[in-house]
């Protein structure tokens, strides 16, 4: 008998036939996730996910007797009353008990349930997005510098000094030039010292003192510590990615927005918010909601709580400066922002918010992007092109070299797109 | 009972942690009642202790150590695994693989009395089975079948390689979808070896010469050729070895349009079709016979005080839930336990042989009182399969203690029936029926090749002789008929014929597809 302990060998022996299936049920599956996410909130976006698929793409199909029709006997344990001839009612549900052999694993035209991993979720989720590329040349434009150890230079600050290696290079440079040591000298002097006292030879007494002599002359001669010896450490500036990202959802909470374009604006700041964490190590949400006056709050009321008021966008944007100034300095973080409004605007405030978000909002930001949500029963006017107060104002902003992208959604299906054609246009740009 | 050698340092083990000092020692304690008390005959063992995980792994790989890779594997792994993290359902304590040395998993979380009742069952119990049921004698080769596997999924992954994913997998789709229909239901016919051909020619000749009578020279001939085209038919069906109930291996030697590879993509499929149609057939004695020998074993080692009385609970509590059956009106009822009726049967059996009552001797004249209970356990487990064990060995008391009765369903009638119940009149029903239920030939449907003209239009005809008037699940039958269409390459009919009138009951079509090929 042999006992093998298996439990080391590598795990996932699955894995190839697990991304075989995802392979095959993509459509499903794709579907599915996009349901999945909207039901969540932003933060959670990111955990993996029971999902359901229909079992079309992935069915076993057999040949098999159907459940229905025909003569079938069954034989079945626990016998209570009946006896022979007793007649019992047919079950509800059809096909009958015990012997439905109508799906022989279980399955039947039930619909398949199984979790995907956090990974295989996302890689679904943002896939049809085609981002990943944009964003690593988001990335590479957004690189802050340190500094790095590159070796010694001969020239550099105080501060900067290399003690070892400039000893080093001093004590060999000695050594080559045969510099008298302190020791050896202090040695001479007192052996010449003794020899006075002793009253020695004159002759020796002065070939003695002509060695100290020598000694002295090229100790100072060659110095303890020459400018050639001296060395520095040397830095080098090295472009770091910033690896902390912050975006702003800002939203207009108006009467006029409805659930419905709040619901919409949700799954855009959504995919947004993923589209950043997969890049970035860590990714802030600031959730700024404006009427007449903006409010930093958490997520929830940012959703969920309704407040009436005019609408003056340009109080939001200013929220957002002042946010940043205060705890997101532009040199560390990433920022970007993600404003949904219905459009409307105070015709006062429109020059305004035009100054200040090309003045003050895109020069700090990587990437500004407005979408304008329509309830989805009035498509007619806006369609027809009626440009909203604010879609006008942020028009004369717009320029080919400006971080900002618009557009107008109206209905869920139209998020991913959307979504997707904002950095596509981005991308074709770059 | 007899005395009770009870030392307490007669205990193998004590506690639920286990190591492999312990393992084997109670490896060699069980090896030792196996095989010196109860007789059995094992191919060596090799025990494996594996992970939760691992034991996902090779739930979906048919509980094979190795398998080629194909989605549907992935799929049931998803499934598998949703169900075990939510907590639905727990994982097998073991599997058991029917190879040569035969390898069992047991999970690392099982407790030393979970390992030892496992052994005892998977080791000892499932391969005394494997190693001595004629149907495994007869079609599997547990030496080879590791290798094979090995071979299998070398040759589909270096097939994906090169014809790439997307052929590959729908050829293995397609033979998925027929591995029911892809097994040999009855031996071949050896081909003679030549000694034998001339042996048989030789007494031909000598028969010939023995009866030989001048007067049938002057019987005149039939003239040749009356009967032409019905013959060629027959001829055409000859020829091609029609009508064939193997419908991959017909697939796999006739298809005109498939390449190489995709031929022995089918008969990779079709040898695990054919290595696993004797566990299908024998799941109840299987698992009878494994449960029963570790019920035996297990107690034994109590009687001689090897395990402490804790695990002995702890063995009862997990031995009778196994073997727990519910009633029919029962919530958890799902159909008969194998392991509640096979336990059952053996245990019956020895009792029957050991100590009859009058109806057994009337009911099993050879077997009542014959004394020796294993004896006769080792020869039904040798002999038998489900279905003709169920009719040879169900005894009336079974079907009284089970309360088993039948119920008739037809579609016509508004309501069930209640035809046999557990009593003199209805044992026979009862016992047919059931046995019946076990019939694999009779469970799956009887679907037949009947006819190609391979030199007209090639369309493939599909017979379904339909029993007791019960049709194909039509939207997979249609499926399944796609698929074979894919092999095929040309158009492919299925009509389901009633088996007592032969009339057409349904018919089902799929035109040729547009491709296939590599």
């Amino acid at each position: 008998m042999n006992i093998i302990d298996r439990r080391l060998n590598p795990q996932g022996k699955s894995l190839a036939n697990r991304q075989r299936f995802l392979r095959r049920a993509k459509e499903q599956v794709v579907k599915a996730v996009r349901d999945a996410s909207g039901k969540r909130g932003i933060q959670d976006i990111e955990n993996g996910e029971k999902v359901t698929i229909s079992t079309g793409g992935v069915r076993e199909p057999s040949f098999h007797r159907s459940g229905a029709g025909g003569v079938r006997d069954y034989v079945v344990p626990g016998n209570k009353e009946y006896v022979e001839g007793d007649t019992i009612a047919r079950p509800e549900s059809g096909g009958g008990r015990g012997g439905n052999e109508g799906s022989p694993d279980g399955e039947g035209d039930d619909d398949f349930r199984f979790v995907l991993s956090r990974e295989e979720f996302l890689d679904i989720f943002l896939e049809d997005l085609e981002l990943p590329d944009l964003v690593k040349q988001k990335v590479k434009q957004t690189e802050s510098h340190s500094l790095t150890r590159a070796g010694y230079s001969v020239t550099g600050s105080p501060a900067n000094l290399n003690l070892v290696r400039t000893m080093r290079n001093s004590l060999s440079r000695r050594i080559a030039l045969k510099r008298p040591k302190p020791a050896e000298m202090l040695e001479l002097e007192e052996l010449l010292r003794e020899a006075e006292d002793r009253g020695d030879d004159p002759e020796k007494l002065r070939e003695m003192r002509d060695q100290l002599e020598r000694h002295y002359l090229r100790s100072k001669r060659i110095p303890f510590i020459d400018p050639i010896d001296v060395r520095y450490n040397r830095f080098e500036t090295v472009p770091k990615p910033i690896a902390q990202a912050v975006m702003f959802c800002l939203m207009d909470v108006s009467g006029s927005m409805t659930e419905h374009m709040k619901d919409l604006a949700k799954r855009f700041f959504m995919l947004l918010f993923l589209f950043l964490k997969r890049r970035y190590r860590s990714v802030d949400i600031v959730f700024i909601r404006h009427t007449h006056e903006a409010k930093e709050v958490d997520e929830d009321t940012f959703f969920y709580s309704t407040e009436t008021g005019g609408t003056v966008v340009s109080t939001a944007l200013e929220e957002m400066q002042r946010i940043v100034k205060e705890r997101y300095p532009e040199n560390e973080w990433n920022i970007y922002a993600a404003q949904a409004s219905d459009g409307d605007n105070m015709s006062s405030d429109n020059a305004r918010s035009a100054g200040l978000l090309r003045d003050g909002i895109l020069p700090l930001c990587q990437y500004f992007a407005y979408i304008e949500v329509a309830a989805e029963h009035n498509m007619g006017l806006s369609a027809l092109g009626r440009e909203t107060e604010l879609w006008r104002t942020y028009k004369t902003v717009q320029g080919p070299d400006l971080p900002i992208a618009m557009r107008r959604v109206r209905s869920r299906r139209e998020i991913f797109p959307v979504f997707r054609d904002l950095f596509a246009r981005e991308k074709a740009k770059a | 009972m007899t005395a009770v050698i009870d030392k307490p340092d007669s205990l193998l083990y004590d506690g639920a942690d286990w190591d492999y000092d312990k393992i084997k020692r109670v490896y060699d304690a069980i090896e030792d009642i196996a095989l010196k008390d109860m007789g059995l005959s094992v191919y060596p063992n090799q025990i494996e202790v594996i992970t939760a995980e691992q034991m996902l792994d090779a739930y979906s790989s048919i509980g094979m150590p190795l398998m080629y890779k194909h989605w549907s594997f992935g799929k049931h792994f998803a499934r598998d695994e949703m169900l075990y993290r939510k907590g639905y359902r727990g994982l097998a304590y073991e599997i058991v693989i029917n190879s040569s040395p035969c390898i069992s998993y047991i999970m690392e979380e099982n407790t030393m009395t979970m390992q030892t009742l496992v052994i005892a069952h998977a080791a000892f119990g499932h391969n005394h089975f494997f190693k001595n049921n004629q149907l495994f004698q007869q079609w599997t080769d547990a030496e080879g079948i590791l290798d094979y596997l090995e071979f299998a999924k070398s040759y589909i992954g270096q097939c994906e390689d090169r014809y790439g994913h997307h052929a590959v997998e729908r050829v293995l789709d397609a033979a998925h979808a027929l591995m029911n229909q892809g097994v040999h239901k009855y031996p071949k016919k050896r081909s003679l070896d030549l000694r034998l051909e001339q042996k048989r020619e030789r007494e031909r000749q000598e028969y010939q010469e023995q009866t030989f009578n001048d007067l049938w020279r002057t019987v005149p001939k039939v003239a040749v050729g009356g009967a032409r085209p019905s013959k060629s038919v027959s001829e055409r069906k000859k020829l091609l070895g029609l009508p064939e109930e193997n419908l991959l291996y017909f697939l796999e030697k006739k298809a005109p349009r498939l390449e190489h590879w995709q031929r022995e993509i089918l008969r990779i499929v079709r040898h695990m079709a054919q290595y696993f149609y004797p566990q299908k057939q024998t799941k109840l004695m299987n698992e009878g016979c494994a449960t029963y020998t570790h019920y035996t074993i297990l107690n034994e080692m109590h009687r001689r005080g090897m395990i402490s009385e804790g695990a002995t609970l702890e063995f009862l509590h997990s031995h009778t839930s196994v073997v727990f059956q519910p009633e029919f009106d029962d919530q958890r009822f799902s159909g008969i336990n194998p392991y509640a009726l096979g336990f059952a049967m053996m245990q019956d059996i020895q009792r029957i042989a050991e100590t009859p009552t009058d109806e057994d001797r009337y009911w099993f004249p050879d077997l009542a009182g014959r004394g020796d209970g294993m004896g006769a356990l080792r020869d039904a487990w040798a002999n038998f399969r489900d279905e003709s064990f169920v009719l040879q060995y169900l005894s009336p008391h079974l079907m009284r203690k089970f309360k088993m009765f039948s119920v008739r369903d037809d579609a016509e009638d508004p309501y069930l029936l209640v035809e046999n119940i557990h009593n003199e009149r209805g044992y026979r029903g009862i016992r047919k029926l059931l046995a019946r239920q076990y019939d694999l030939g009779f469970l799956e449907p009887d679907i037949q090749i009947v006819d190609v003209d391979l030199a007209g239009d090639r369309k493939l005809i599909l017979h379904h002789r339909v029993t007791n008037g019960v049709l194909l699940d039509e939207s997979d039958a249609k499926a399944v008929l796609r698929h074979i269409a894919n092999l095929w390459g040309y158009e492919v009919q299925l009509v389901e014929v009633s088996a007592l009138s032969d009339a057409i009951l349904k018919e089902h079509a799929v035109t040729a597809p547009s491709g296939i090929g590599g």
